[in-house]
Parts: C-alpha cells; sequence; structure tokens
C-alpha cells in the first residue's frame, strides 16, 4: 500500500476531503472514498467512457486521473447533473427516448453530452456522434442516445431564449 | 384503467431514473462489512502442465488472507462445471465431455484460465500478491488452429481428436440425390469470425457465507440466477440449494455472457466460505476479454442446389465448430440444435442436410452470444442465396422472393426438424424494399460512383427460433433442464401489485414490459405495479433470460398467474355480490354482475381476500397466484434487414450508409423498448460485420485483449437505424408475442456483408470486412 494523501476537492459543488493513496485512480477514489458509484469502471484504460466525469470543466476519463491530481480542483459527476431535485434536460431525454438500456454506460454519456452541449449548443448529428465516440454502450446501438441529445439541445435552447 | 400504459404503449421505462441519476445497484456497487478482495492466478500459457505453485511468499505480504488453487477446492469436494446439452453424434453416442473444474489442477488450457484465487484485504494487494505466486509450468505445443485441431495431440485425455462430437440432422442421402439433380450448384466457404461479447459491466461477485445459518449468498452479474442456484447446488456442490441465495441485482448487460456458469464466480463463494469473510471480485476488462465465453467462431462449406427454374431443391452444409477449451453451459447446443435448426431459413428447400464438428481448442470456451446459432445460420443461408442469384445473374431479392414459405403454408414443417407456427415473409420483404428504395438503386450507385465510391446493397431474410423452449423437445434433445418460466402476482392488501419473474432484466426493461402486460390484464394503474426479479430469495423459481425468451416464456406465465387471480377474484366477487359465479365478468379492473351495476374493485376484492369476513366459505384467504408456463413451441420472428454501403476505393474503408429492418415479432408490448432491442442487436451485427475479431496467435495467446485491439462499435461507425414491422401473432402464446432480444444481431452481419459484397462484384470477403480486406480485395 502506498502512502495516503489528503485530498480536498470539490464534487458536485460539495467540498470533500479523503485519505488517497498516491497510486489510486480518481475512479476509485470517487466510488470507494467519496461513494459516489455512478462512475463506472468499463475498461480502466480510457478507452470506453464510463467513468467520464468533468474536472475543472473539461471532460476526462476518470479511470485515467489519479486521486490525488483532484486536490483544489472541481468535480462533476452524473450525481451533479440533477439540481435541487430536478433533472437535468439530458437525464429528462434520456428517459423520454429510451436512450439506455443496462444503465452502466449511461452515467458517462450524460456527463459526456453535457459537456458537448456546454461547448457547443447546437451540435449537428455527425458533430454528437464524433462527440460521443469516446463512450462505448453495447447495448443501444447509439440511435436514441444521439435523439435524446438532439432533444436537449433543442430545448436547453429554447430556455436560453 | 391505464390502457395508455397498457400493452402497446410507448411507456416510458421505470427503471431508468436510478440509472440517469447514477443510482443504479450493480454486484460491484455492493459492499459488505468486513469484505475482502479477491484476485486470480490465471495461466498466462494456452496448454501447460501445472507441476508446482509456490505461494509462501505471497501469503506472507502483509494483508493477505489466502492463497487457495484447485487443489484445495478439490479437497473440499467441490465438482466439475457442467455442460447442460448433452449432444447425441451421429452413431447414436453421447457427445464427449471433458472435466471442467473450477480452478484447473493439473493443467491448464487456454490463455486466462483460472487456477488458482488469492484473497487479501485490498485489490491492490490481491494483485500484488497473485503476482509472488510462483508457479512452475511444463508449457506444452498448443492446439489453436480449428483445422488442424482433429489431428493434432489430444487436449483432453479422454477426447479423441480433440472431437467433442460429430453431429449431423437432416435427411443426407435425399439430398445428396437432389444436389445431384440440381441444375446450378453454388458453393462458398465461410467464416464466422469469433467475437468477444464486452457487456459494459464486467462480471462480478460478492460472496457472504452465514456460519452460524451455513447460508451462502452470492450476488452476482447473471442473466439466471436460478439456474446459477442450481448448477452450484446440484452439480458443482458448493451447498445445498436451500442454503443458497443468488442474487443478480442490476445487470450491465449480458447478451449471453453472463448465462454461464462460470469458474470465478463459484471461487469467489467458495473462498468466502474458506476465510469466514465476504469476499469480492470484479473483472477488469482484461479478464473478461481472456475468460468470458466467446461467440460464433466457425467455419463452414455450404451448397445450394437449384433447379432450372431456379427453385432451391437442395442445402448441404458442413460446419466446424470452435468450442474452445472446456464445454461451457450451453456450449455444445449453439453450433448444433441453434443452428442446424434454422438452415431452412424462409426458404422451402425440400432437402436439407447439416453436419458440425464440435472441436476442443486451446482457446476460451465459447458458447451463446446475442443469437447464438442463429446468426451463424443465417449467415450460411442468406451468403448462399447471395451468391446464388449473382451467380445465375437474377435479383437476389426476386431468388428469395421466389423460394420463401408462402403464408398459407403455415404451420409449416422444415427438413431440419422445426415447426414454423406462423409468418408472412414477403410481407417484410416487400416493406424493406419499399423502405430502401430498392428498384432506385442503381442511380445511387451511379451517384456514388461519380465520387469515387462504389456503392452496394445487401439482403438479409433471416428467421430464428425463440422463446426457449418447449421443455419436453428440448429435454428430448439433450437439455439438462425444462425451460419453461415461473411467474406469480401477489395482489397486496391494499389493492396494489407485486410482480415475481423468474426472467432476469440485464437492460432488457422487464420491470417496464411486465408491468404493462400485468396492469393490462389486471386493470390497474401500471405505476401500481411492482417487478421483481433476480433474486432466488424471492422468486420461487426460474430459467432466466437468454434466446429471447423472456416475453413469450416468462410474459405468458404472468398471464397465467393473472388469470388465476382474475379467477379467485371472481369467485371472492360472485359472494360479496351475491351473484352466481357465471355471472360475474371482470374488465378494466372491476368484477361486475353481467347486466347490472353491481361491481367490485380488483382492490376491493383484494382487500376482502386478506381481511375474509364476508368471504366464501370454501375458499383460502389471500389474492396471490402462480403459474409455471411451458411454451409448446419455438416463436419464429423473422423478417428482412437491408443495408447498404459505400466502399472507399483508396483507402478500403466501408462506410454503412443506411439500415434498414423490418420484423415480424408478432404483438409488441412496448414499441420504444422492441426498437432499442433492435438497434443494439443491429450495431452488434454491424461489428461482427465490419469491425470485431477475436484473434489468437498460433501459440494461443488472445492478440485481441484490449478495447485498442478488438474493435467495438462507436456512435460514429453507424447511421440512424430504420425500424419498421408486419406483424402474424404467434398463435400459441397468450400475448401473441414472439421475442425482439437478438433479431438485429442475427440479421445485420449477412446483409453487411452482402452489401460489401455487392459494392466490390467478389465474393471472396469475410468478416469482419476491415479496410485492409477490402482494400486488398479491390486491388484483384
Amino acid at each position: 500500500m502506498s502512502e495516503a494523501v489528503l485530498v480536498s476537492t470539490t464534487v458536485n459543488g460539495d467540498v470533500v476531503e479523503f485519505a488517497c493513496p498516491t497510486d489510486e485512480v480518481l475512479l476509485d477514489s470517487l466510488r470507494d472514498r467519496v461513494g459516489l458509484t455512478g462512475v463506472k469502471e468499463g475498461c480502466g484504460t480510457g478507452d470506453c467512457g464510463a467513468c467520464s466525469i468533468t474536472l475543472d470543466g473539461q471532460l476526462v476519463c476518470s479511470c485515467l486521473v489519479l486521486g490525488v491530481e483532484a486536490d483544489g480542483r472541481d468535480i462533476t459527476t452524473v450525481e451533479g447533473l440533477t439540481e435541487d431535485g430536478e433533472l437535468h434536460p439530458l437525464q429528462q431525454k434520456f428517459i423520454d427516448h429510451a436512450a439506455l438500456q443496462c444503465g452502466v454506460c449511461t452515467p458517462g454519456f450524460l456527463v459526456a453530452a453535457k459537456a458537448l452541449l456546454d461547448r457547443n449548443p447546437n451540435p449537428t448529428e455527425t458533430e454528437i456522434r464524433y462527440a460521443l465516440a469516446g463512450n462505448l454502450c453495447r447495448c443501444t446501438g447509439y440511435d436514441k442516445i444521439v435523439r435524446a441529445v438532439q432533444a436537449s439541445a433543442k430545448e436547453l435552447n429554447k430556455a436560453r431564449r | 384503467m391505464a390502457k395508455e400504459q397498457g400493452i402497446g404503449a410507448a411507456v416510458k421505462r421505470k427503471e431508468d431514473l436510478r440509472f440517469i441519476t447514477g443510482s443504479g445497484r450493480y454486484t460491484d456497487d455492493l459492499n459488505q462489512p468486513g469484505q475482502l478482495y479477491a484476485a486470480f492466478l490465471r495461466s498466462p500459457y494456452a496448454r501447460a502442465d501445472i507441476l508446482d505453485i509456490r505461494s509462501e511468499e505471497a501469503e506472507a505480504l502483509e494483508g493477505v488472507v489466502a492463497v487457495l488453487t484447485g487443489v484445495q477446492m478439490a479437497e473440499d469436494g467441490l465438482g466439475d462445471l457442467p455442460c447442460g446439452w448433452q449432444v447425441k453424434q451421429k452413431d447414436g453416442s453421447d457427445m464427449v465431455s471433458a472435466p471442467h473444474p473450477p480452478l484447473a489442477v493439473q493443467a491448464v488450457n487456454y490463455v486466462g484460465e483460472p487456477y488458482g484465487i488469492v484473497v487479501a484485504d485490498s485489490i491492490a494487494t490481491a494483485l500484488q500478491a497473485a503476482e509472488l505466486v510462483t508457479t512452475e509450468f511444463r508449457e506444452l505445443d498448443p492446439i489453436v488452429d480449428l483445422v488442424l485441431a482433429t489431428d493434432s495431440e489430444r487436449i483432453h485425455a479422454d477426447v479423441a481428436r480433440n472431437l467433442a462430437y460429430d453431429w449431423e440432422l437432416g435427411d443426407a442421402e435425399a439430398t445428396d440425390a437432389a444436389m445431384q439433380r440440381a441444375a446450378h450448384v453454388t458453393r462458398i466457404e465461410i467464416t464466422n469470425n469469433r467475437l468477444i461479447p464486452n457487456a459494459m459491466e464486467p462480471r462480478a461477485a460478492l460472496g457472504i457465507y452465514e456460519a452460524a445459518t451455513e447460508e451462502h449468498t452470492l450476488y452476482t452479474t447473471s442473466q439466471n440466477p436460478h439456474l446459477e442456484r442450481l448448477v452450484l447446488s446440484a452439480f458443482v456442490q458448493i451447498a445445498p440449494e436451500h442454503k443458497l441465495r443468488v442474487i443478480a441485482p442490476d445487470v450491465g448487460g449480458g447478451f449471453g455472457s453472463k448465462i454461464f456458469i462460470y469458474a470465478e464466480e463459484t471461487a469467489v463463494l467458495w473462498a468466502a466460505r474458506r476465510v469466514g469473510r465476504p469476499v469480492k471480485w470484479t473483472a477488469s476488462r482484461s479478464e473478461a476479454f481472456l475468460a468470458d465465453a466467446h461467440g460464433r467462431d466457425h467455419l463452414t462449406t455450404v451448397e445450394l442446389g437449384l433447379d432450372a427454374q431456379n427453385n432451391f431443391v437442395a442445402l448441404r452444409v458442413s460446419t466446424r465448430a470452435n468450442l474452445g477449451a472446456y464445454l461451457s453451459t450451453f456450449g455444445s447446443s449453439v453450433p448444433t440444435y441453434l443452428y442446424g435448426t434454422l438452415m431452412a431459413g424462409q426458404y422451402r428447400t425440400p432437402n436439407i442436410h447439416v453436419e458440425v464438428s464440435g472441436v476442443y481448442t486451446n482457446t476460451s470456451p465459447v458458447d451463446a452470444y446475442r443469437g447464438a446459432g442463429r446468426p451463424e445460420a443465417t449467415y450460411v443461408v442468406e451468403r448462399v442465396v447471395e451468391t446464388a442469384a449473382r451467380e445465375l445473374g437474377v435479383d437476389p431479392a426476386d431468388l428469395r422472393r421466389k423460394n420463401m414459405i408462402p403464408p398459407d403454408a403455415f404451420p409449416y414443417e422444415t427438413p431440419v426438424a422445426l415447426v414454423y407456427d406462423t409468418g408472412n415473409y414477403e410481407a417484410s420483404l416487400d416493406k424493406a424494399l419499399a423502405l430502401a428504395d430498392y428498384v432506385a438503386i442503381a442511380e445511387r450507385k451511379a451517384e456514388a460512383a461519380g465520387r469515387g465510391k462504389r456503392r452496394g446493397i445487401g439482403l438479409a431474410c433471416y428467421i430464428e427460433a425463440c422463446g426457449l423452449a418447449p421443455s419436453k423437445l428440448a429435454i428430448a434433445l439433450g437439455a439438462g433442464v425444462g425451460l419453461y418460466e415461473s411467474g406469480e402476482i401477489r395482489v397486496n392488501p391494499t389493492g396494489n401489485v407485486t410482480v415475481f419473474t423468474g426472467s432476469h432484466s440485464h437492460g432488457q426493461g422487464h420491470e417496464t414490459t411486465f408491468a404493462q402486460v400485468v396492469a393490462d390484464r389486471l386493470g390497474v394503474e401500471f405505476d401500481a405495479v411492482e417487478v421483481v426479479h433476480g433474486d432466488t430469495g424471492r422468486v420461487e423459481f426460474g430459467l432466466g433470460t437468454y434466446g429471447s425468451r423472456s416475453i413469450a416464456v416468462g410474459g405468458s406465465a404472468l398471464c397465467r398467474a393473472a388469470d388465476k387471480i382474475i379467477a379467485k377474484g371472481s369467485r371472492i366477487a360472485a359472494h360479496m355480490l351475491e351473484a352466481e359465479l357465471e355471472d360475474i365478468d371482470f374488465a378494466d379492473g372491476q368484477f361486475q354482475v353481467r347486466d347490472s351495476n353491481r361491481s367490485l374493485s380488483l382492490g376491493e376484492v383484494a382487500f376482502a381476500s386478506y381481511v375474509p369476513a364476508d368471504y366464501p366459505e370454501d375458499l383460502e384467504p389471500g389474492l396471490s397466484e402462480k403459474a409455471f408456463y411451458d411454451p409448446e413451441n419455438f416463436t419464429y420472428p423473422a423478417g428482412t434487414h437491408i443495408a447498404e454501403v459505400e466502399v472507399d476505393v483508396d483507402t478500403g474503408v466501408v462506410e454503412l450508409v443506411s439500415f434498414i429492418a423490418v420484423d415480424d415479432f408478432g404483438h409488441v408490448i412496448n414499441p420504444m423498448i422492441v426498437e432499442g432491442q433492435v438497434h443494439g442487436g443491429v450495431v452488434q451485427g454491424v461489428g461482427q460485420a465490419l469491425l470485431e475479431h477475436g484473434i489468437y496467435d498460433d501459440q494461443g495467446q488472445l492478440q485481441t485483449g484490449s478495447y485498442m485491439d478488438y474493435c467495438m462499435p462507436r456512435a460514429d461507425d453507424v447511421p440512424d437505424l430504420v425500424v419498421d414491422a408486419t406483424v402474424t401473432p404467434c398463435p400459441h402464446n397468450p400475448l401473441g408475442v414472439k421475442g425482439c432480444g437478438e433479431a438485429g444481431a442475427i440479421g445485420a452481419p449477412a446483409a453487411v456483408i452482402n452489401a460489401v459484397v455487392d459494392a466490390l462484384g467478389t465474393n471472396d470477403i469475410s468478416m469482419p470486412a476491415t479496410p485492409e480486406k477490402v482494400w486488398r480485395a479491390l486491388q484483384g
């Protein structure tokens, strides 16, 4: 067991402190120390996107970030998409379109889709497909996920106007 | 009454709120106080004898609790992992099944085969300790090549020629004679590429043992927890059934790979008992690639004979199926009864003979993967039909149409042991051709040629046998279990309903679909129905989910249970309403005295049944009923899939431009869920056709053991998918349903490859049609 370092970070708006071994990846810190199990390990090598989070607004695979690197940073996970009990439009549209089946890849898709819409509120279908190409889904064939993201973009844009 | 949320409605899924908020509870999300973690000792060699295992150094590492091996497991009296389907060979003898200890004892036979388990207080320590175990192997030459395997050394001492079985179906003599008389014979050789399932949730297990009560609990990623309990109890003998509870909580996809009873889950539960503390294991993706059962991997020669009028007169199929190093739970049945039986396809071919050699190799066991035998059969039939059309210079759609079983021919007995119950194949073909604008393909090809692209279109007219399975027939063919399903409906005293099903949902949305069925049948609100599945401690029995069986068999069981609820409720209502039983009608959740305004709701009747004051003398209290439904036949979903591709002649890249699926699933409970099932299946099929290939090198090392090497379909690999339907209701189950889970994976590979062949004008292309292969084919 490597030595542990005290990490202080903001997760979904809450300041969180935990003792983190220096060789532990952030994915494990979030799951095992912070208790947020929405992040999933699909591969551990950054190829599947199931562990996607944003770190200071940047979309990253939490399996490729060390827990200690989160010190002083701002993290958003799928659990942070809901505000005051209200689902984020992406979450609602994922339900409306049945854009998920087994649910394991879903938290990663939601976080990745939010990162896309934050930087590009009007993505084309091709842009959506490219932006989500870092996330693997074995169940849906992606069709309904793309539809849900398109519908979310529409709704978010309507709300902005 | 909630008809808008009943049968046929696109109801939003009950399960989704927990998944989109990150609050799903999958096995790896669960923890127990004092739990330990497991890592497996796995073979680095494809074939070797185990000479010595030295674990002193590992055991001395701080935090290590135990290093256990197959020797200790055998000493504890645990049995082998059985193969659940006994296939009879051509000569009537039983297949040859080699012993499969959960943890290898004397020899290892594929890379990644587990032979020991390390238990420690953290995952990191368990992995580190596993590295410290020194195992002395005697390396042996691995048998990897499927063709050479039957002329190689024996992998298992008792298996001559490494042949598990030599099996056949159909009339060989009649087929040979008809082939002789044929005016034209089309012959092709086909490779069906090995696939690695890759559910996004890797397998996991959490074993718990209570010494005081001798209760064993196994949380695990299973598609069929009751079958897991049955096998672990009856065969592996880890614990008696009544002291063993298997729970499959939220499970993240299966596609067949989580049907099987594996070594690791078994070892975790055993280790938990040995060390007296809960033990948890979650596979890494590398472990999933190495040690999940793989799919497909066939080599086939097929000949189609046609008469001078282009009628199919004979089909002869010879297949060599790779079964891997051991016979997995259902591994023997997939290339036989789930494959050979489908060789008639949608056609009235009168003479069919299929023979299959099931071969052991030093590779990961091969078993059911989405479609399981039926994609392989469809690929054989639809590739040879396509090739025949090209050889004869006739339109591939016309040749198919000419030979289809007509709608008035049902029930139709095929020459390969099935009786198709109903269908209208031409209707799906016509609809798909119209959606594809098939008549205008020449213009689109010309337009693409102007851009330097080669465009092609390909059809697959598939059929599958689903709704596994009539128990007597399955058992007569070698199945070790019946294949009925259980369902139980409890109307609670306050009128809401708890439903228990032996099916298991791992993405299919049963909590929604089954609630729709029960809400519809009992006339209660959809939200008043909760579906429980996946726990042997709560659900009486079940056979689980695979073979697109859940709605056809599990849904039918719930219909039967609902009928019993209505029957008992009617007796209670007749008593309370002082009417004759014959005069009670049930509709929309109300028991009504015919031609009167006197009625009671299901809720009122339920309350009376639990507070039986005004109640029939001879009736038990309570309103809870269960049913076991055993289907009388398979169901036969069928349809036409059409793929259109463009090939870049400079790079060999195949772009899938459009995909149209027209499927006949009979009645549909939730069209939104069914569409999603088709989408997912199609993209897995597209993956097989264009991207995915599990490859071993000649030393039996897996060359495609990560997502960098095994190419999974991603969002930018596929276009919008067009899904439509035709309907011929299944005539022999109460819902008229057929099952939809596998159709996409069954039809898509043949459709896509036929399109590539059309674009290239060559037959010589094998799956996956990677840019390299396509580019080489283009160089002629």
